[in-house]
């Protein structure tokens, strides 16, 4: 498999008020053709920035990408100037919102939404983009598209309005889809037909997904890998079957063991994770996960764990995973709360 | 459907209203002290009498209530008690032509001008352009219309002698006038559409035009103004508003022949009638002026013209 | 991370130290009240700080202006009829060889006074009202709002020109004027905080405790209310300082030989071709505390009530 977004080094600050902060700190991923790669990590562990970087939709000031490449579709849109950047948005590369009622335009009808980037980037004349938006509503499953095209977004519910989202964003048939936590804002059971419904749009179009979520819910549901951040960096990657099964950092069993499940036991307690995350204005020149971690020692406030392989697709960057490291605590984290009792 | 019923809802509103304006006003002057003839007391009885007669002033109160509201629906405010006794209603009509030019073209041109720095301001957000619309902004609601005016004149028709400072006649006279009542109106209006820009640049949908890759030309004209000058709408009532409150003072000091000047004059020579007269057609002024205004927000913007009713 | 660094790891680097407790709690940033926040923002702002700055000077001169020459506001002397400013003239003379430095600061302070008065007789009759509407809400909000509506409907101008016509206009008189219509928009700001703040938790909590109607709008929601009062209270008196000026405009201001900025800058727009520095001083002063308390407002707006910005 090819990657079709390799993302390198990555530093992404802000300048504020207080200090710089330094939001995004070398984050290292890669999206093959076709497949769905979650991002997972509380509010502020720089995913969303990392996902708008890609789209180079940081305000530039107050933000700055301080270091780090992107390679897409054989380009570095660090690197591609902003007139080659609005080609390859919406066309090659194109993001749906976290809210739905806010992401779209109030004034402007939802029909003309769509076929906005249909003559923007595939140069159609207005009737026949008409016509392909009817048709892009319709395979998003939204009924009566012709009525509904000339309706407002108000008058769309919630679903339906993701839904629209979804017809804009695959209109002109991506390569990258950039979905930003995509049901957070929806009832449950929407939530559910939004997932499926990207799924079926990406069985038929072989779209690349970049999810952003911290529902794991949701992850199980629809990832192929899975990218967990924290403060900035991220702590632990492989396919959703090693993070769930195996995982190695911290973290992400705090994560796990956050996550109710159905196949354990009511008495199950649903561990949270204590404390809050580093200020990334001045961040911890250690291990950032060190002083909410339970596993942590000396070195992990002192120096910054790098990254092992655990297999050609799993690695973590704990000190754990050090040779020197005592081993018999690895799995404690997990069993550790079962011990517990 | 909703908006007709909405439009008739407002429109019954602004009827009462006025029947509310109109009636006060009818009470409140004839409840005045002294009488209308008050400053030509040497009149002999008789011919007092007569005039008395003539305009129907001895009649009793709701009697004389009754017939001012049926002349009024037929349009007729009556005679004026000074000007040879001629008719309200033709003075208001005369007036209203240079009132009405002078009040239009400063809201267009404030309007416009306002608009043009606001936009400016909001995407050059700190630049110069910014700091001079802020300045403008305050300085604007700050200076009076009539302080404005005593400025203009004595600065570009006194000392520079560009622009006739008075009279009524040729386009001329009417741009110092004009320019005085559209300081307020640049002021509140780059201010409240730098404001409306600033805030709609910032939401959500903002980032998904961006996403589509649509061109910076393309994001700001077709979805941030379109945005921001709706909302604009409603804060052209109230300008308008306070251009024909300005007027009255700016059409004194520039001895324009407008509905102003004959209200000042009215106020100090106790012409009943025409006070009335002009206060009347204010309020029709005003009162219509919103209407219109609220009508036409609810047609531009989608969110109220399907909703039916604001808030 | 370099192999130096690897280098020097040592054992007793792989103990043990478990969670730092502390962690959470030293992250949370130092809490900063609202009114110590609101005055540390009010006082970086610098065009409030410049408005409040004109405000007390003007204040000053106001009151001590009218002692610094020897004369007074009424006196006539046909000696000195129209004379720019000369010795202790220092704003020179009108067409009745009146002082104008003495004029001016004495119409200060007659403007200041009508427009104290009205910005009071709203926040009175204001507060009352929205706050009673507000809180009771039901049959009496029903019959206020009704009023409201048809004050807020009917022009302003139209208000203040009517009451005049039969009030003798005096500084009372036209500050009650002008207060008829000028309670609305703070009777609205009013209620509508108290209709969003009668529900919150704390409220509940001081009826749950038995607390009065009288104790729980006093005591817990009119201080709340404060910073848009206070902001609603700031842009009161410009706008009355404007009416007041307007009026003596249109013959229905102070009556002479008592003046306010408002009739002297009228006054001294009759001869402005001539004489333009009788227009001139007290068009200063009035747009001087007008920009004042503009920029005062705004600088309270920002500061009180950062999501208000409009």
């Amino acid at each position: 498999m090819s990657k079709l977004l390799d993302v390198r080094d990555l530093h992404v600050s802000f300048t504020t008020y207080n200090g710089e902060v330094k939001a995004v700190r070398g984050v290292n991923f890669y999206v093959n053709k076709g497949e769905t790669v979650a991002i997972v990590g509380e509010s502020g562990c720089g995913k969303s920035v990392t996902s708008q970087t890609i789209m180079r939709l940081i305000p530039q000031p107050p933000g700055i990408i301080r270091h780090g490449e992107i390679h897409f579709a054989d380009r570095d849109l660090v690197k591609v100037s902003d007139k080659q950047m609005e080609k390859i948005r919406g066309s090659e590369l194109a993001m749906i919102f976290q809210d739905p009622m806010t992401s779209l335009n109030p004034t402007m009808t939802v029909g003309r939404q769509i076929t906005e980037s249909l003559i923007k980037h595939q140069k159609l004349g207005s009737s026949k983009a008409r016509q392909k938006a009817i048709e892009l509503l319709r395979m998003v499953g939204i009924p009566s598209p012709e009525s509904r095209a000339k309706q407002y977004p108000h008058q769309f519910s919630g679903g339906m309005r993701q839904r629209a989202m979804i017809a804009i964003a695959l209109s002109c048939r991506p390569k990258l889809l950039i979905a930003d936590e995509p049901t957070t804002a929806l009832d449950v059971t929407i939530q559910a037909q939004i997932i499926d419904l990207m799924k079926r749009l990406q069985e038929k179009f072989g779209t690349s997904i970049i999810l952003i979520t911290h529902d794991l819910g949701v992850v199980a549901d629809i990832a192929d890998r899975v990218v967990v951040m924290y403060a900035g960096i991220v702590v632990e990657t492989g396919t959703l079957h090693e993070v769930f099964f195996n995982p190695h950092h911290p973290y992400t069993w705090g994560l796990m063991a956050s996550m109710p499940r159905l196949d354990l036991h009511h008495e199950q307690e649903l561990l949270p994770i204590s404390g809050s995350p580093p200020d990334l204005i001045s961040p911890p020149k250690g291990c950032p996960f060190a002083a909410r971690c339970r596993h942590a020692m000396k070195v992990c406030t002192e120096y910054m764990p790098e990254m092992t392989d655990l297999s050609s697709t799993h690695q973590v960057a704990c000190w754990l995973e050090h040779p020197m490291a005592p081993k018999a605590n690895k799995h404690t984290g997990r069993n550790g709360g079962e011990a517990d009792e | 459907m909703d908006m007709i019923k909405y439009t008739l809802t407002r429109l019954g509103y602004m009827i009462v209203t006025l029947w509310i304006i109109v009636t006060a006003t009818f009470f409140l002057m004839h409840s005045l002290p002294g009488t209308p003839l008050q400053n030509e007391e040497k009149l002999p009885p008789l011919i007092r009498d007569q005039i008395m007669e003539t305009y129907g002033l001895n009649d009793p109160l709701p009697v004389q209530y009754m017939n001012f509201l049926g002349r009024l629906v037929q349009g007729d405010l009556g005679k004026s008690l000074t000007y040879d006794g001629r008719s309200v209603t033709e003075m208001l009509l005369e007036g209203f032509q240079a009132s009405s030019f002078i009040g239009m073209q400063a809201l267009v041109f404030g309007v416009v001008v306002g608009l043009f720095l606001g936009v400016a301001a909001a995407l050059r957000h700190g630049g110069l352009l910014d700091n001079i619309a802020t300045i403008v902004a305050v300085a604007g609601v700050s200076i009076p219309s009539f302080v404005m005016a005593g400025l203009l004149s004595y600065w570009v028709g006194v000392k520079w002698q560009l622009l006739p400072t008075a009279l009524w006649g040729t386009y001329e006279h009417t741009i110092l006038p004009s320019l005085s009542l559209s300081f307020f109106v640049i002021a509140q209006m780059s201010r409240y559409i730098r404001t409306e820009m600033v805030e709609v640049l910032d939401q959500d949908y903002m980032k998904t035009a961006k996403a589509k890759g649509l061109g910076r030309q393309a994001i700001i004209f077709r979805h941030a103004l379109r945005n921001a000058l709706i909302p604009a709408v409603t804060v052209l009532g109230p300008l308008a508003v306070n251009i024909i409150t300005g007027s009255l003072v700016v059409e004194t000091i520039f001895a324009i022949p407008g509905i102003g000047e004959f209200f000042v004059q009215s106020i100090q020579v106790n012409d009943y009638t025409l006070i009335m007269g002009v206060t009347i057609f204010y309020a029709v002024l005003i009162l219509v002026t919103i209407f219109v205004v609220d009508i036409l927000y609810g047609i531009i913007d989608p969110r109220i013209r399907l909703a039916g009713a604001r808030e | 991370m370099s192999e130096k660094n690897m280098k020097s790891l040592t054992p007793e680097m792989f103990e043990f130290v478990g969670m730092n407790e502390s962690a959470g709690e030293e992250m949370a940033r130092e809490r900063v009240g609202f009114w110590k926040d609101a005055v540390r923002r009010f006082r970086t702002n610098w065009g409030a700080m410049i408005g409040l700055f004109i405000i007390l000077i003007i204040g000053f001169f106001a009151f001590a202006g009218p002692l610094m020459n020897g004369y007074d506001y009424e006196s006539q002397n046909i000696a000195i009829q129209n004379m720019e400013p000369f010795e202790d003239h220092y704003f020179g003379t009108d067409s009745f060889g009146r002082d104008l430095w003495q004029r001016t600061w004495n119409g200060a302070q007659v403007s200041l006074q009508i427009a104290f008065l009205a910005a009071l007789f709203d926040l009175l009759i204001g507060v009352t009202v929205g706050s009673v509407s507000g809180y009771f809400g039901g049959r009496v909000d029903m019959v206020l709002q009704r009023i409201v509506e048809i004050l807020y409907s009917i022009p302003n101008l139209i208000i203040i020109i009517l009451m005049l016509l039969i009030f003798e206009p005096g500084i009372i008189p036209i500050a009650l004027a002008l207060s008829i219509t000028g309670w609305v928009p703070m009777a609205r700001v009013v209620r509508a905080q108290i209709l969003k703040l009668k529900s919150q938790e704390y409220v509940l909590a001081a009826r749950t405790l038995g607390a009065g109607h009288r104790h729980i709008l006093t005591r817990h929601l009119i201080p709340n209310v404060m910073g848009p009062i206070i902001i609603a209270v700031t842009f009161a008196i410009p706008s009355a300082i404007f009416f007041e000026a307007f009026l003596s405009f249109i013959g229905l201001g102070i009556r002479p030989p008592l003046a306010s900025l408002g009739s002297l800058v009228f006054d001294g727009s009759k001869f402005l071709q001539i004489y333009p520095y009788q227009l001139f001083y007290p068009a200063t002063v009035l747009c001087l505390i007008m920009l004042a308390f503009n920029l005062l407002g705004d600088g309270l707006r920002d500061a009180l009530d950062p999501r208000m910005r409009k």
